[in-house]
């Protein structure tokens, strides 16, 4: 008899979602579907407001990663101007965002993901949280908690406010960077180093030892990957052109324009989830399945440009890049644990050297203009991704039509993927109808989600407190069973 | 000059003769929200915020638009005015949509500053979300009547201070709006200076530069006045 067992929701990811397993006549595994069950309607109810508005209301989105929509916007912005805005305020943009990167990243890593591998995927549920690492390990607890706060520190001290700063407008940036931003920032940043050096260190131990399984069946499979690069394909955060690669490291298509997005992606809708999906129009749907984010970005670049990330980059490809590849390309979605510490490490020493730049802190900041296009793509490396904003405007400046591709929905046929490849790997022998499946198997299933680090709203749930809801139902939907964890 | 000597509060205060009970709340030190009023500009009463009790009358008076009288005991903070000021407040909150996080004036707004004077933590009444328009058709400003709370300082600091008399009022009760010209698009109104008194005027973030993005919008409240003096009593700002 044909079963689906429902997750719902899935816990320590950013939004609402859950996770149904579909089993075949057999018991076994046929098909696992990720389902983002909110909706939100930004693109809609921003229609008839003016785009300057734009960065504020965009922001909102999230408050997780605000600065990502807000760059974005930003730079849309900045085209309907048709301005360049000045240099200092492209590097004080940069200097946001990698900030931005590193607080989200260190959320992710340490508040969200890290309790499955430094409390064990069998550990009990109730523990497996923040506060449990809390417990069982505070110094590291806190020294992930305060990496977070550099990060979030760094945002306050440049947009005035920790979440939901308006600073980046059209044309630049509101502010230049204040003599005691720049005394806390270098004051704070050896911390910060050392934690992510500590990390890397303990996170490398892991991936020597238990969590090899983990590495090879979450989600590793061979796709595209997407994301921005810099002049000489260096990694690239905010400004740069689009590039694509296999996962035998051959570039794909390079040098793309965001202004270009609707004749490279194209974006599928199924009935089942709130969340499109995107994917490389021209492999069609669904094999134009690519994956974005920091393994993605890590894949496309040629190097990053820092002198420890660069080192970190050839240790990540060195301990998981694919032999077909040579290599140079990691497939396995787990990895995208490992590439987030590293973005750190790119992140921090980014900082390091725009704080030292003595033209962030005075002269021009902003470029002004009146409206001078009706329709503009921005885009920015947001921590989960690429994020484009897509405006069209009448001529009064007024927004007719919005369309966001967020990075959560470009990795969506990824996350798909990895968990019916999870699924498959830890519930590999039939189901009877009566069993029940033990938890730390369903753990793993929605780890897998986690590894993507998913970002479906402004809503959290890192306490891990949500129940989880198991429901066996028979083809005709019937109830057969249903387990509840609290 | 003739004087008139009243109580506010019990406190005795002297305003000269033609000065409002709201010169004579301010002349004792005492603090009263208002919205529609702005100094210079002819006094409406429209937004009941500024209401008082005159002792021994049953009534209660606009401070602004009612003449300070001889031997008068005015009360500003009885409980009966401080929840009829909380109640106004919450119905312009209710009969328009003001959403602060991402508007021009949040933290430069005064809808957002009697709010919290009157201690207004949420609306009792169900917010209508009115269908309004943007009008963005002016060169370097623009009008979200969404957030007009029809104060009409723009409509008397245009015809008073300015001389153009671009903006009026139209319609009754719920249709009840701002219009430009002969309610044309603001851009094509040729009385329009574009002078900006109406952004500087404008309580709220109705009226604002076209380039001002999220709590950006600076207003000079007390232009007016300045402009009233030099033109009255030849009293220059920098003399």
């Amino acid at each position: 008899m044909t079963r689906t067992i429902t997750i719902d929701p899935v816990t320590r990811i950013e939004g609402h979602a859950k996770i149904t397993l579909h089993l075949d006549d057999d018991g076994r595994i046929a098909d696992a579907r990720f389902h983002v069950v909110e909706y939100r309607g930004f693109e809609t109810f921003c229609e008839g407001r003016p785009f300057t508005e734009m960065a504020g209301i965009t922001a909102r989105i999230c408050g997780i990663c605000p600065v990502s929509h807000l760059l974005a916007a930003a730079k849309t912005g900045d085209k309907l101007l048709a301005v360049q805005p000045p240099p200092a305020a492209r590097k004080l943009r940069r200097m946001l965002n990698l900030a931005q990167i590193c607080q989200s990243h260190a959320l992710s890593f340490f508040h969200l993901s890290s309790p499955d591998f430094l409390l064990g995927w069998e550990s009990d549920p109730a523990q497996r949280n923040v506060f449990g690492l809390m417990a069982a390990d505070p110094e590291l607890a806190r020294a992930g908690i305060r990496l977070r706060q550099f990060g979030q520190q760094v945002l306050e001290l440049l947009g005035g406010r920790k979440i939901h700063s308006a600073w980046a407008v059209p044309g630049g940036v509101r502010t230049p960077l204040s003599a005691e931003a720049r005394q806390w920032i270098l004051e704070r940043l050896p911390e910060a180093r050392a934690t992510v050096a500590l990390a890397l260190e303990l996170y490398k131990k892991l991936l020597d030892g238990p969590l090899q399984h983990e590495q090879r069946c979450f989600g590793d499979f061979p796709s595209l990957f997407m994301g921005l690069v810099g002049p000489g394909g260096r990694w690239e955060c905010i400004d740069g052109l689009i590039r694509f690669i296999d996962s035998d490291g051959l570039i794909v298509a390079d040098d793309l324009s965001e202004d270009d997005y609707a004749s490279f992606l194209g974006e599928a809708v199924e009935s089942w989830s709130y969340l499109k999906f995107p994917y490389y129009k021209p492999r069609g749907y669904p094999d134009g399945l690519y994956r974005v984010g920091p393994l993605a970005r890590l894949n496309v670049c040629e190097a990053i440009g820092t002198p420890w990330a660069d080192a970190e980059l050839a240790e990540f490809r060195q301990r998981s890049g694919t032999a077909a590849s040579g290599g140079r390309v990691v497939t396995s979605s787990f990895a995208y644990h490992h590439a987030r510490l590293v973005e750190i490490v790119a992140c921090l020493e980014g900082i390091e050297q725009l704080v030292a730049d003595d033209s962030l802190m005075e002269g021009r900041i902003r470029a002004r203009a009146s409206l001078n296009a009706h329709e503009a793509v921005g885009v920015s490396e947001a921590p989960r991704g690429t994020l484009f904003h897509h405006y069209k405007v009448d001529d009064d400046g007024l927004i007719t039509r919005v369309n966001l591709i967020i990075a959560t929905g470009q990795n969506n046929l990824a996350m798909n993927r990895t968990v019916v490849q999870i699924a498959r790997e830890f519930i590999s022998e039939p189901v009877a109808a009566e069993a029940e499946i033990p938890e730390p198997l369903l753990n793993r299933v929605e780890a897998g989600i986690r590894c993507f680090d998913p970002c479906l709203s402004c809503s959290t749930h890192a306490a891990g407190q949500m129940p989880l809801r198991i429901e066996l139902r028979s083809a005709d939907g019937a109830l057969l069973a249903a387990r509840q964890r609290q | 000059m003739s004087v008139h000597t009243l109580t506010v509060d019990g406190e005795e205060v002297a305003v000269p003769a033609g000065a409002t009970l709201l010169d004579a709340v301010r002349a004792a030190g005492a603090e009263l929200p208002t919205l529609c009023h702005l100094d210079g500009l002819t006094p409406v009463g429209a937004c009941r915020l500024c209401l008082v009790e005159l002792e021994g009358s049953g009534k209660l008076q606009p401070a602004c638009a009612t003449a300070a009288g001889e031997g008068m005991a005015v009360l500003t903070q009885t409980p009966q005015l401080q929840a009829y000021r909380r109640m106004a407040v919450e119905l312009f909150f209710a009969e328009g949509t003001h959403v602060c996080a991402f508007c021009v004036a949040n933290g430069n707004c005064e809808l957002q500053d009697v709010a919290v004077a009157v201690g207004m933590d949420h609306s009792r009444f169900p917010y209508q979300y009115p269908q309004r328009r943007v009008d963005a058709s002016h060169p370097h400003f623009a009008i979200d009547h969404h957030r007009c709370i029809l104060c009409t300082r723009c409509v008397r600091v245009c015809d008073e201070i300015e001389g153009a008399h671009v903006w009026d009022v139209a319609n009754r009760g719920r249709e009840c709006t701002i219009i430009t010209g002969l309610d044309e698009p603001w851009g094509e109104v040729q009385a329009c200076t574009s002078c900006g008194k109406c952004v500087d005027a404008c309580p709220t973030g109705a009226i604002f530069r076209k380039d001002d993005t999220t709590a950006e919008k600076q207003t000079h409240r007390e232009r007016p006045q300045l402009l009233r003096d030099a033109r009255e009593k030849h009293q220059w700002q920098n003399q």
